[in-house]
């Protein structure tokens, strides 16, 4: 535990940055949906005609005009981008900070095994995405009570579950990439979690593509499919799961045995 | 029960040489000196010992415990002090020095304050307002303070003062006397022919010799120091020859008499034969042999 209290110290401004504004932006969103509410009819049509465009944001499939579509929408790009980012640079931080910052040797020659080190830091990366994403939750929900809008609970609940599905995805995969990394990684961490948004976009594009939906985890969180099922992919969870398990078991195994030079 | 016990440990790093054939043995209450030239391989054998990094071939244990299957349990029992001392830098020294403690599951909190108090480390400081010296102290602090049984230091003075080299010394000599065993490597020949019962020579990645201090320095070499305006003849077993006006300085190596007999031809006015002094013998193992 000594090591998972550290983890969190070591990362609290960063954590606070990260919640801070990606809550506020996300209450801006909220916030401005009464005024903007008039205007809806006019921007649904205006999306409808936008073709491709629309479909690659997912916006084909949800109503502007109610404000489930509208935060469908929204969430995805505060919430969805901010907080990968977020969770791109925790996971890729986490082993190979140490590295970078010399500061391996000195916490390894502790007598605390690999496994209990990569697992106290992995620990501390979703409990951290997890403090993000239930601050930014109660922020949101806050919000949408001042503003007086009916939200349909359920399908919140499931769009900042999935949010944090995606999160927790991301940063499982970039914490195992950063096993075989001992230098400065930010770019790699940062390329994974905007490449698995951008292939999304083009899955969206035409059906011929939609395979690819099961590499990258912004599938999990269609705003669309959520919306209007009060459901979640499941398909795509579960093999995203698969994706998350093999990248910690390559990270761990690469770790436990990797050189401290 | 040895402290430190290599057999032929081997470490490459892909094609490039670590150690090679390391075969080391430090009984246990000993004061070792590990000494050798830079990238002669003192950290990469230290390191291997530590688990930080996997040997290509060998084995080794220390104080009996096999230091891959019993790491952790090795690393309990050893206070290690890095070369370059580097720490989470926007931590104070005594949260830094607590944490340490915690990650060993052990109250040190009294131990740790008579270290500070004696190397008279400012506590309340982020270690990024560190200098390189102190930065030192809060390593010897984080390496003493769980009273191990065995003491791993990498050149463990750079950067600290006369004074604190001297007290940090006196604590390594308290530790040793109550029975710990020291072993450090280290460039200050000096301080290993001064402190050390015990040392070894490495070069290239391997082990030249390694044994009692005393005995080293009974290496069959007599330093000689003639003064003579004539030239010196040529005879085998000489080397490193210095001449100044009319002193002349050796080393030779060979039989005393058949020296003796060849010099007496010459007109010196004085002679001194001596052993030559332990970082002289030092220096020799430091030195390719072709030079």
């Amino acid at each position: 535990m000594t090591l998972f209290f550290h983890e969190l110290r070591r990362n609290r401004t960063s954590l606070i940055i990260w919640t801070s504004v990606i809550a506020f932006m996300l209450a801006v969103c909220v916030f401005i949906y009464p005024e903007m509410k008039g205007q809806m009819s006019e921007m649904t049509d205006m999306f409808s005609d936008m073709g491709n465009f629309t479909a690659a944001f997912g916006m084909d499939e949800l109503n502007f005009g109610e404000f489930m579509g509208y935060f469908g929408v929204e969430c995805g790009n505060v919430l969805g981008l901010g907080g990968v980012l977020f969770a791109s640079i925790l996971g890729i931080s986490a082993l190979s900070k140490e590295e970078k910052d010399k500061t391996a040797e000195f916490l390894l020659t502790h007598p605390v095994s690999r496994v209990k080190v990569t697992v106290s830091k992995l620990i501390s990366v979703i409990v951290q995405i997890f403090i993000l994403n239930f601050c930014v939750m109660a922020v949101t929900f806050l919000s949408v009570a001042v503003i007086g809008e009916e939200a349909d609970i359920k399908t919140m609940l499931l769009l900042f579950f999935a949010y944090f599905l995606l999160q927790i995805e991301i940063g499982g995969i970039t914490f195992g990439i950063s096993a075989f990394l001992n230098s400065g990684s930010l770019a790699v961490g940062f390329g994974v979690g905007i490449m698995a948004y951008f292939i999304n976009i083009i899955s969206n594009l035409t059906e011929e593509l939609e395979f690819i939906k099961y590499i990258t985890p912004f599938s999990f969180t269609e705003g669309g499919y959520i919306v209007n099922n009060r459901a979640l992919e499941w398909k795509y969870i579960l093999v995203g799961a698969a994706m998350l398990t093999a990248s910690l078991v390559t990270g761990f195994i690469k770790y436990n045995r990797k050189d401290i030079v | 029960m040895k402290a430190i016990n290599t057999e032929h440990l081997t470490k490459y790093y892909g094609s490039k040489r670590g150690i090679v054939d390391v075969s080391l043995s430090v009984d246990k209450g000993d004061f070792f000196g590990f000494i050798g030239p830079n990238g002669a391989g003192k950290s990469t054998t230290i390191r291997t010992l530590l688990g930080l990094i996997c040997p290509t071939s060998g084995s080794a244990s220390v104080l009996g415990k096999d230091i891959i299957k019993d790491k952790t349990r090795v690393l309990a029992s050893v206070g290690y002090m890095p070369s370059e001392s580097s720490f989470y830098g926007t931590m104070k020294v005594k949260d830094l020095i607590a944490f340490s403690a915690k990650m060993r599951g052990i109250d040190c909190s009294v131990e740790a304050k008579k270290l500070c108090e004696r190397l008279e480390l400012d506590t309340e400081r982020r270690v990024n307002e560190l200098s390189f010296g102190n930065r030192k102290k809060v390593s010897i602090v984080c390496a003493l303070q769980h009273n191990p049984e065995l003491y791993i230091l990498d050149e463990p003075t750079s950067g600290l003062d006369p004074l604190m080299q001297r007290e940090f010394y006196a604590i390594l000599r308290e530790r040793n006397d109550n029975g710990a065993t020291v072993f450090l490597s280290s460039h200050v020949l000096s301080e290993v022919s001064r402190y050390c019962k015990s040392a070894a020579v490495i070069r290239e990645g391997r082990i030249l010799v390694s044994d009692k201090v005393e005995k080293l320095g009974h290496t069959g070499v007599k330093r000689i120091s003639l003064r003579t305006p004539a030239e010196l003849p040529e005879i085998e077993g000489i080397k490193d020859i210095k001449r100044e006006n009319e002193n002349i300085n050796f080393l030779y190596s060979g039989d005393i008499k058949a020296l003796i007999s060849e010099l007496g031809r010459l007109p010196f006015e004085d002679i001194n034969i001596a052993d030559p002094d332990l970082e002289e013998v030092f220096i020799h193992y430091y030195a390719k042999e072709d030079n």
